[in-house]
């Protein structure tokens, strides 16, 4: 009984453990800040903090506000769950990731990213590199033909600008930047900008280890099956065998008949994809944490894959079914083909919404959970609060990541088994 | 506080798919208790149709980003 009571303790302090060092780090901040300490650290810090609010100052600057404000933790929870040129480990320690920039009028830019040193400032880069500037992890390109393009410099700092931009300040001159090249961060936003970022970032940099993972698995099964011919499986083959049979018993065969085999592959590599890129990214630290199948870009990615794949194979029924719906009146044809018309585009694009909305909710949930250390710490200031933050965060957060386990295997289920519905509506035989 | 109106939308189907699914959800439920031999069938039904009310629900989600 002891011993039952001890190891709870100890997972509880296994827990508590990181969350502590980051509240270590964070009240080290707003030391600094209440301590006037005027480094560029700071001026980051708040520029974020409290540009949202309106009170940004005419001029270009480097903002200084001397009060106290409540931890705002909208700002940080739309940083984690966003891509990034540089992977967070944890307080100052970044790992560099390469970046391959482009842009029509310099050429190529190939770097590793820990050249813009971005060091002791949360991931916003000291220097200038070919007219690039890393905010927050993110590279970002100066929209000014009038700032040094082609060479190296020191730049003050970065704060935002009107509305949702930001501005770079260099030498007392602010110089605006382009929105980030890829569609998925400013949900909607990006837009056509003068640069593209085909850099390995977080994200991609999360698929690959998830491509490495689920080929690695795979090929001891499959090599398991040719030296067990015939025998039970053994090892990672009995963590495998069920997953894959569910699929096909529950899944294919029953959406597609007997022509699942065709398509069998496909949705494997689909659900195993989505499966393992969900569970990279539930471990709070190094090689996961990225917000991968929460990223609109990458979900958009597979159900373009699936739109083309359901209507390529799509017969003369499923054809004759949109455009001219057999069995209705006449007057109701050209209503009901619109509307089929419709719905062609809406399933890929709920399917594409479905994966990222739920993923992204759990991964801001959990955030927030552990956000509420600072919230009732008042930012790190009140020790008792933030031990009664600690207690409240660490049972919620627990309990939040076990019910995102479930939903990493059931968002990749049911993305699964919805493409294999729609496939299976696609090729279904005639029969009135 | 902007885009309070929004929230408010956004709020509104939220209520829509929580009915939805709730009673997709529930029906199941009473369809496994009276046949349990078919809850398998059941099971990838009830998910497809709760799916699909989410489809809804995430139509409305996004107009309200957009709005």
């Amino acid at each position: 009984m002891i011993s039952k009571y001890s190891r709870i303790f100890l997972l509880f302090l296994l827990f508590a453990a990181p969350i502590f060092v980051l509240a270590q780090d964070h009240g080290h901040d707003h030391d600094d800040h209440s301590d006037q300490d005027h480094s560029e650290h700071t001026q980051e810090a708040h520029g974020e903090n409290h540009s949202h609010e309106g009170d940004h100052h005419a001029g270009c600057g480097c903002d200084h506000h001397a009060e106290e404000k409540e931890y705002n933790p909208t700002p940080d929870a739309f940083h984690h769950i966003a891509d990034a040129n540089a992977y967070h480990v944890v307080g100052d320690i970044y790992v560099p990731l390469p970046c391959m920039l482009y842009a029509p009028e310099s050429g190529w830019t190939f770097m590793m990213s820990n050249k813009f040193d971005y060091g002791h400032n949360h991931g916003t880069g000291k220097k200038a590199i070919n007219g690039y500037v890393l905010n927050h992890g993110e590279i970002m390109r100066v929209s000014d033909s009038s700032f040094p393009m082609n060479e190296e410099v020191e730049i003050d700092c970065i704060t935002h600008g009107e509305g949702d931009s930001y501005v770079v300040n260099y030498k007392g001159t602010c110089y605006a930047l382009d929105y980030k090249s890829t569609v998925d961060g400013g949900l909607f936003g990006g837009g056509i900008t003068s640069f593209y970022d085909f850099s390995i970032t977080k994200n991609v940099f999360t698929m690959l280890l998830a491509f490495l993972l689920v080929f690695l698995i795979f090929r001891a099964v499959a090599k398991g099956y040719k030296a067990r011919e015939g025998n039970a499986p053994k090892g990672i083959q009995s963590l495998v065998e069920p997953i894959f049979l569910f699929i096909r018993d529950e899944v294919a065969i029953p959406f597609l008949g007997h022509k699942y085999e065709r398509f069998l592959p496909f949705l494997m590599s689909i659900f195993f994809f989505i499966l393992a890129l969900n569970l990279v990214g539930q471990i709070p630290f190094f090689p996961g944490s990225a917000n991968v199948t929460g990223a609109l870009a990458v979900t958009g990615a597979l159900a373009i894959i699936t739109f083309i794949l359901v209507n390529i194979n799509g017969n003369g029924h499923y054809w004759q079914h949109i455009f001219w719906m057999p069995g209705v009146p006449v007057f109701v044809k050209p209503l009901l083909a619109f509307i089929e018309i419709l719905s062609l585009f809406i399933k890929p694009l709920t399917l594409m919404l479905r994966l990222a909305a739920n993923i992204t909710a759990g991964h801001i949930v959990i955030f927030i959970f552990v956000a509420l250390i600072f919230i009732f710490g008042n930012a790190g200031q009140s020790m008792v609060g933030t031990g009664i933050g600690t207690l409240l965060s660490v049972p919620l957060t627990l309990f939040m990541m076990t019910i995102e386990l479930i939903v990493a295997f059931v968002q990749a289920f049911v993305f699964t088994i919805l493409t294999a519905s729609y496939i299976g509506a696609a090729i279904e035989e005639h029969h009135h | 506080m902007t885009g309070t109106l929004t929230a408010i939308g956004m709020g509104l189907a939220v209520i829509g798919a929580g009915i939805g699914i709730g009673t997709v959800g529930g029906k199941a439920m009473d369809a496994i208790a009276r046949q349990p031999e078919a809850a398998g069938d059941i099971r990838s039904n009830m998910i497809l149709m709760a799916a699909f009310v989410e489809g809804a629900a995430l139509i409305a989600i996004i107009l309200g980003f957009i709005s």
